[in-house]
């Protein structure tokens, strides 16, 4: 199960959840369950930064997930 | 590959293989590139800095001898209801589409709502002066208090905050919000002994690039485009381009020109769609650039912001607790850094207890636009000013103020994971054991400093390399070189492969001639088509270990690839003469054909890289002018490939970050007119207003690339403001909480004290 934490921005499309536990061997079976369990968050996710226990990825997808898993949304980052 | 450091080329400074062309004028630059037949565009931009646009009549400036073609809004397709443009700063592709052409309203004086296409400038501005248009001027918003205020004139009556607890069906030119929090603030204020707050205010800035944008674009009768410009984002510019004018991506080439500065300003698109659509009804080339005026009136600077900061602390100088509260600026359109400001505010430090909100708001002021480390210089410099105050209050040398605090490997980061490792307490030692931190200071100078911070990131980047028939390689990849990064690539090439750095050329490739690549941005070039092009190397090591096996008959994995050689493993045949690069590919005919490799990828783990500056500076107590005596920037760069452009960057950032320090700021008058768009009179710093800056760079090895770069492009801009910001402090007693440090306002602070 890996640990998913919402940042407060997210709050308003995940109603208000800001940590829950997400059976997912992978990004893309964490996001379909996202969005299964959180319908309007679905943008929002899939255009976040996700950090995987401490590795930040712009563009998560195939990435494996261990069980014990933490991983962080976060607004997209950039630079200049 | 980064457990070791007996590296033969990187970290070396050889000379860049673009400098000759650079230094002698032969470097084509936006602007550079004329074609047979090209007309000129030129564009038409609002008087006002709000207004609704009720009539626009281009017959007079159509019917002119020499005027090509004329567009306004209504030429275009209806701007994308769906796609973000990304990145901080970025926004929603159908906002970037009416900055590029206003459609119903004027959002900003020097917004464009009208170009043309003509036979020579004069025309050009003659056509534009025969355009009618017919405004309706509303009221201004000019600064954040008022854009906030309840009741204040709204840009965008269609925007709703977001992010609120519960939707609101109330606009606002509040865009978003946004809040971070953990653990008990009131609780960690409870256990302070000290608390400090400040309020701090930094108007908008411009990244100051020298080059102006420009472009030149030649449509053909099928409707495909070849598109020359200055960008730093050669993909990204064709992937906007065909969105704002829905064409196909296929029928749109883009090739970067060389570049005169960026710094996150010209990872904007604002003239290209311009040149082809134009350059489709005219049926010409189209040259289009902007003058200094428009660069600063209608490209996007950076956020003008307010920040308020509370910070407790032990008397042993253990943080218990601090809140942020901070506004950004996002100037005509939703998108701004204050998401990254609110990340980074307090992210140098080990923090149990915090809480940040903030503010994304609307003002009749250009789209705001990236630059180097968005976001971080505003909120950092709060958060870096009071930590000087608190240093002040614990009678604490500052540098042992943020030790004793200091993030490290496995702290969490205010914006949730974990940090990696990082060489932030690493950076400070350094400046703690610098020499310029404990010499003597001249009576009445005043020394400051302050912490930097950038995330560094990766995203997708192709390389290719070929192997010549004489053995040298040519690397091509796409990311324009802003900052020396064929050099890196070249001694990247050359050090996998183990051949000398002077036979390894790179090249820029344009958009059919090699694959994708996001842009030269986010000091993700080195770090991310670094790790392609090593990648591609490796593959072309494998294919010639496969080569000479084939040529002298024996297994693959009993050759071993040394020093850019092909040598039989020990014991398996002592008499084979070794394989160089030159000698397999002079035989490429015979063992398989030319030899070729390509890497692409989506980089991940792109490490963290923070920044200590120490800034000693003199104060004119009868002019309030500042002179900078001394400037050290210590940074960590994971590994530095080539040392003396990452001593660049480091002193680039000090430089710009001294300039925004100091004295850059945009004036607004009453209207929302910008009364300094000119480098007269926005004061940039020049040659001889610094010293040389001194810089040390802390190599703590990111693990996750094959030679540890971190990226060092951005936190160089961080720690400026602070630090000097504080060595003021340090210098007249005075806490100047705003920026720029100008004269005007130094003097200002001393006659308040009764100086």
């Amino acid at each position: 199960m890996a640990h998913v934490v919402f940042p407060g921005h997210l709050l308003a499309v995940t109603d208000g959840e800001a940590e829950l536990d997400v059976p997912a061997c992978n990004v893309r079976e964490l996001l379909a369950a996202l969005e299964q369990r959180f319908p309007d968050a679905g943008d929002e996710l899939r255009k976040s930064t996700i950090a995987i226990d401490g590795l930040i990825c712009q563009d998560a997808f195939l990435e494996t997930l261990r069980p014990d898993s933490e991983v962080f949304f976060m607004p997209r980052i950039a630079g200049g | 590959m980064s457990e070791s450091i007996d590296y033969k080329l990187v970290g070396t400074s050889p000379v860049r293989p673009d400098g000759v062309d650079k230094v002698t004028g032969r470097a084509q630059y936006g602007a550079d590139l004329n074609l047979p037949n090209q007309i000129h565009g030129k564009v038409l931009r609002s008087p006002y800095a709000h207004a609704r646009i009720k009539r626009i009549d281009t017959s007079r400036a159509m019917a002119m001898p020499g005027v090509y073609a004329v567009i306004t809004g209504e030429d275009f397709p209806p701007p994308p209801e769906h796609g973000d443009v990304g990145g901080e700063a970025g926004g929603s592709i159908g906002d970037l589409a009416r900055v590029i052409m206003a459609r119903d309203k004027a959002l900003y004086h020097g917004h464009a709502v009208a170009a043309v296409a003509a036979r020579s400038l004069r025309i050009a501005d003659e056509a534009l002066a025969a355009i009618e248009v017919e405004y309706e001027v509303l009221e201004p918003v000019l600064d954040l208090d008022a854009a906030m205020a309840p009741g204040a004139p709204l840009l965008d009556e269609n925007c709703f905050t977001k992010n609120l607890p519960e939707k609101t069906d109330k606009p606002s030119n509040i865009a978003e919000v946004m809040v971070l929090s953990r653990g008990d603030v009131d609780q960690g204020f409870e256990q302070a002994d000290v608390i400090v707050e400040g309020e701090y205010r930094i108007p908008m800035a411009h990244q100051g690039y020298i080059e102006p944008h420009a472009c030149i674009a030649n449509t053909n009768e099928a409707g495909q485009s070849t598109v020359w410009c200055c960008t730093q984002a050669h993909f990204d510019f064709r992937a906007i381009t065909a969105k704002v004018l829905n064409m196909n991506v296929a029928d749109l080439k883009f090739i970067a020109s060389e570049i005169g500065g960026g710094f996150g300003g010209k990872t904007v698109v604002y003239l290209e769609p311009l040149a082809v659509l134009l350059s489709l009804k005219a049926r010409r080339p189209v040259k289009m650039k902007m003058t200094r005026e428009e660069v600063f009136r209608a490209t996007g600077p950076t956020s003008g912001t307010h920040c308020k900061i509370k910070v407790g602390a032990k008397k042993d100088g253990t943080l218990t607790a601090a809140t942020a509260w901070m506004a950004y600026e996002a100037g005509a359109y939703a998108g701004s850094p204050m998401g990254a400001g609110a990340m980074t505010v307090f992210v140098p430090y080990d923090l149990e207890n915090f809480k940040v909100e903030g503010y994304e708001v609307l003002l009749n002021k250009p789209k705001v636009g990236a630059y180097r480390a968005p976001g971080a210089p505003q909120s950092m410099h709060a958060m870096e000013s009071a930590m000087d105050d608190l240093a002040r209050e614990l009678n604490m040398d500052p540098l042992d103020l943020r030790l004793k605090n200091a993030a490290e490997e496995g702290t969490r980061a205010p914006y949730g994971p974990k940090f990696p490792v990082i060489g932030l307490k690493e950076c400070l030692r350094a400046a703690k054991a610098h020499p310029n931190y404990t010499r003597a200071l001249p009576e009445g100078a005043g020394r400051g400093v302050a912490v930097g911070f950038w995330f560094n990131f990766g995203l997708q980047s192709s390389a290719e390399v070929h192997i010549n028939e004489n053995g040298t390689v040519t690397v091509v990849e796409g990311n324009p070189d802003i900052g020396g990064s064929r050099a890196s690539m070249c001694i990247m090439a050359a050090e996998t492969l183990g051949v000398p750095y002077e036979s390894v050329r790179t090249l820029i490739g344009d958009t059919e001639s090699t694959g994708f690549s996001n842009s030269t941005g986010g000091s993700r070039t080195t770090f991310a088509t670094g790790m392609a092009v090593v990648r591609a190397c490796e593959d072309i090591i494998a294919q010639c270990r496969a080569r000479a096996a084939v040529t002298w008959g024996i297994d693959e994995d009993q050759v071993l690839w040394v020093d850019g050689q092909a040598i039989p493993a020990s014991g398996v045949n002592d008499e084979l003469k070794p394989l160089s690069l030159a000698d397999i590919a002079e035989n490429a005919a015979k063992t398989g054909g030319p030899l070729l490799s390509r890497a692409s990828l989506t980089a991940k783990g792109a490490g963290p890289s923070f920044s200590v500056n120490i800034a000693d500076l003199q104060v004119d107590r009868e002019t309030g002018k500042i002179d900078v005596l001394a400037f050290t920037a210590i940074q960590d760069a994971g590994r530095a490939i080539h040392k003396a452009y990452v001593e660049g960057q480091l002193q680039g950032g000090a430089a710009q970050g001294l300039g925004w320090a100091l004295n850059e700021e945009y004036i607004y008058n009453a209207d929302g007119i910008m009364e300094n768009a000119g480098f007269l009179d926005y004061r940039m710093p020049v040659a001889s207003d610094l010293p040389m800056i001194d810089t040390h760079i802390v190599e703590v090895p990111n693990p996750r690339h094959p030679y540890g770069v971190r990226g060092v492009g951005e936190t160089p801009i961080v720690a400026p403001l602070a630090a000097t910001a504080n060595a003021v402090r340090d210098a007249i007693g005075i806490r100047i909480h705003d920026l720029p440090l100008s004269p005007p306002r130094v003097l200002a602070a001393l006659d308040a004290a009764g100086d």
